[in-house]
């Protein structure tokens, strides 16, 4: 995983509540085995028509959203399934921050590991970004903070562990491995055997 | 001091390293099921990194999310019916498995069906086991016990390489429901009727522990449909403490313990419920005797009615296109609802008592000329014991389809879809937006009132067809 440390971008808004892991990638897009090039099914079946062209209307083929990196949705974002796809897509068009009052654990743990930020704020602060489509906001890792033009700086929660990952480029795998004795030990000496 | 969950029992035996302020807990892994969905990339990174599978004998695939749902004896058969996309995941999956030393449960296999019903079908599913699955209704094991939730394709990868996980210990709600159940009310309609009450979120961040004298009333299929939703309510896993129930079920099963070490177990197995003082984070109390046969009638699970009630007034935008995308009116009941297609199937309600209770509502009736209706058991185990009984011929008789084990029009990845605009009620567990294909609308019922649609044409109330 790349070192993320500090997304600036102008945001672009989906207000929509619960927007659930199909609608960010359709299941008709899984029978992919690679993570590559899934930005161009990312919510699909709101981007395009019939025909497979795409909705002049629709927040993403809109000229303003050209270059946005943070996302900004309604509340219980990523709801729905555990599929990676999701986050591997958001990342893939270009996201890669969201902000929500709040985002679906499974969701939140995938957009983790890929270097995806899950930033979940107060009402007052998500209604004022979701009134502000387009604002200059920086979402700062480092002080687990995001900042609104205005100067305001909105703390969010992120716990150690996956902030310095994210800080570091910390590949959890590569940690997990490192644990082999410890997990050797609790295979050999516990009291009952899967 | 309090007494421990069901919860914390299972989480604090599987530590390998306690979690700190710093780090996460190191959480052992005793069984991880697979998929060809969501493991392609995890053995990509395996073999990238030159990583071997640390446990292949805690480790079971099985084919069952984009797998063709008419038979299928070879792959050549598979290149003529699926998509080729499809039928390449399906040959990805199976060369996986085949190095990695994995055992899969593919087309030749008599056990092979959709993931969460094969285990508890085998016996692998255990009290007291920790139980993961690149997909998020691996909830559906936890009505035996154990503490079972689905993980993301890197996480796959964790456990493949290393057979743990690392895990911030979730918080715990408790939700009793209690009371008598009226005739036609199923366990669906009390997980629906619980996510409407708790909402789409109420359970982020949370393991639920479902109780009271109505759970334990439910046989392990019917606890298995409540655990398999809990995800719907945003929850990390569902459980249910085991008792002579699940024991029972268990007993002679192929991958239960056997002899001793059958004894050893159920006498684990009994110290798992819950301590009388054990406390929770939150808890909430629901009256099972209240509730009636329920129907979704927007985008997500928790936009679900009684079915004879009017739909609420919309309050919001997202409320308002919900109820636009699915063609329903504010203040009037789905019922009566023209219906076109009708599903019984999926991880939430296609095992044998499910497949029994359709039989039960369309035996001697036929489904309605405008209505498509699919029958697909959720394992090839179902498939061939719902034959001996002859649901099959109810079937067939009254019209459906009665078709091979998979996921099916669940997440229509296969090929089973819903066409755009009609209507679909499904025993399945997501009515999100294209769910069942693109356009697609889905009412999410219980087998009973599936079948009950399926015969009307319409959305119908099973309780005037039951047999007595």
């Amino acid at each position: 995983m790349e070192k993320v440390t500090i997304v600036k971008s102008r945001t672009m808004v989906l207000p929509q509540t619960d927007i659930d892991t199909d609608q960010i990638v359709p299941a008709r897009f899984l029978t992919t085995t690679t993570r590559k090039g899934l930005g161009k099914a990312l919510f699909a079946d709101w981007r395009y028509d019939r025909a497979g062209n795409p909705k002049p209307e629709f927040l993403l083929n809109r000229p303003e959203a050209a270059g946005c990196g943070i996302l900004v949705a309604g509340n219980n974002f990523g709801c729905g399934s555990s599929r990676e796809h999701a986050p591997w897509a958001l990342l893939d068009f270009g996201i890669h921050a969201v902000i929500s009052t709040e985002i679906a654990d499974i969701f939140r743990g995938n957009s983790l590991k890929n270097g995806l930020i899950p930033v979940t704020v107060d009402k007052a602060t998500h209604g004022w970004l979701i009134e502000n489509p387009g604002a200059e906001v920086t979402v700062d890792v480092t002080a687990s903070k995001v900042l609104l033009p205005d100067g305001r700086a909105v703390s969010f929660p992120m716990d150690g562990f996956s902030k310095y990952c994210l800080l570091n480029g910390v590949d959890q795998l590569g940690y997990l491995l490192k644990q082999a004795d410890a997990i050797g030990r609790f295979e050999d000496t516990r009291s009952w055997k899967p | 001091m309090s007494g421990k969950s069901l919860f914390q029992k299972v989480w604090e035996d599987h530590i390998v390293v306690p979690e700190s302020a710093d780090t996460p807990a190191v959480l052992y892994i005793d069984l991880h099921l697979t998929h060809e969905v969501t493991s392609p990339e995890a053995f990509s990174v395996l073999r990238s990194r030159g990583q071997k599978v640390r446990r292949p004998d805690l480790t079971l695939a099985t084919l069952d999310h984009s797998t063709p749902t008419v038979r299928v004896a070879s792959l050549k058969d598979l290149d003529i019916v699926s998509e080729p996309a499809a039928a390449a995941q399906i040959r990805v999956m199976i060369e996986n498995c085949r190095e990695f030393g994995i055992e899969l449960l593919g087309f030749e296999s008599e056990s092979r069906g959709i993931v969460h019903i094969i285990g508890p079908e085998l016996g692998i599913t255990q009290p007291g086991k920790t139980i993961v699955c690149g997909d998020s209704h691996t909830s559906t094991h936890g009505a035996f016990g154990a503490l079972a939730f689905g993980i993301g394709t890197t996480e796959v990868g964790h456990v493949l390489a290393s057979q743990c996980l690392l895990q911030r210990r979730p918080k715990t709600l408790a939700i009793t429901v209690d009371g008598q159940l009226g005739p036609g009310v199923t366990a669906k309609d009390i997980i629906l009727a619980i996510i409407g009450q708790i909402g789409v979120d109420g359970g982020t961040g949370h393991v639920i522990e479902y109780r009271g004298s109505a759970i334990r009333s439910l046989n392990m299929e019917q606890r298995m449909t409540i655990c398999n939703m809990s995800i719907e309510a945003g929850a990390r896993a569902g459980m249910i403490a085991p008792d002579d129930t699940t024991i029972e079920y268990l007993r002679n099963r192929p991958m239960a313990p056997k002899g001793a070490d059958w004894d050893a177990a159920v006498a684990r197995w009994r110290q798992l419920p819950s301590d009388p003082d054990a406390k929770f984070d939150r808890e909430i109390s629901i009256d099972s005797s209240k509730i009636t046969p329920m129907v979704t009638f927007g985008t997500n699970p928790g936009m679900v009615v009684p079915i004879a009630q009017p739909v609420p007034a919309a309050t919001d935008d997202s409320f308002r296109k919900a109820l636009a995308y699915m063609g329903v009116t504010e203040n009037r009941p789905m019922l009566g609802m023209p219906v076109n297609v009708v599903f019984v199937g999926s991880c939430t309600n296609a095992r044998l008592s499910d497949l029994r209770e359709a039989a039960s509502i369309l035996r001697g009736r036929k489904v309605a000329s405008t209505v498509r209706m699919l029958v697909v058991p959720g394992s090839e185990q179902v498939k061939q014991a719902a034959e001996r009984e002859g649901l099959h011929e109810i079937f067939l008789a009254a019209g459906a389809e009665w078709r091979e084990a998979g996921c099916s029009m669940c997440l229509g990845m296969n090929g089973d879809v819903t066409a755009r605009g009609e209507l679909c009620v499904s025993t399945s567990n997501r009515n999100f937006e294209g769910r069942q294909g693109v356009g697609a609308r889905t009412v999410l019922a219980s087998p009973l009132t599936a079948a009950a649609s399926a015969i009307a044409g319409r959305i119908a109330d099973p309780r005037p067809l039951l047999a007595h």
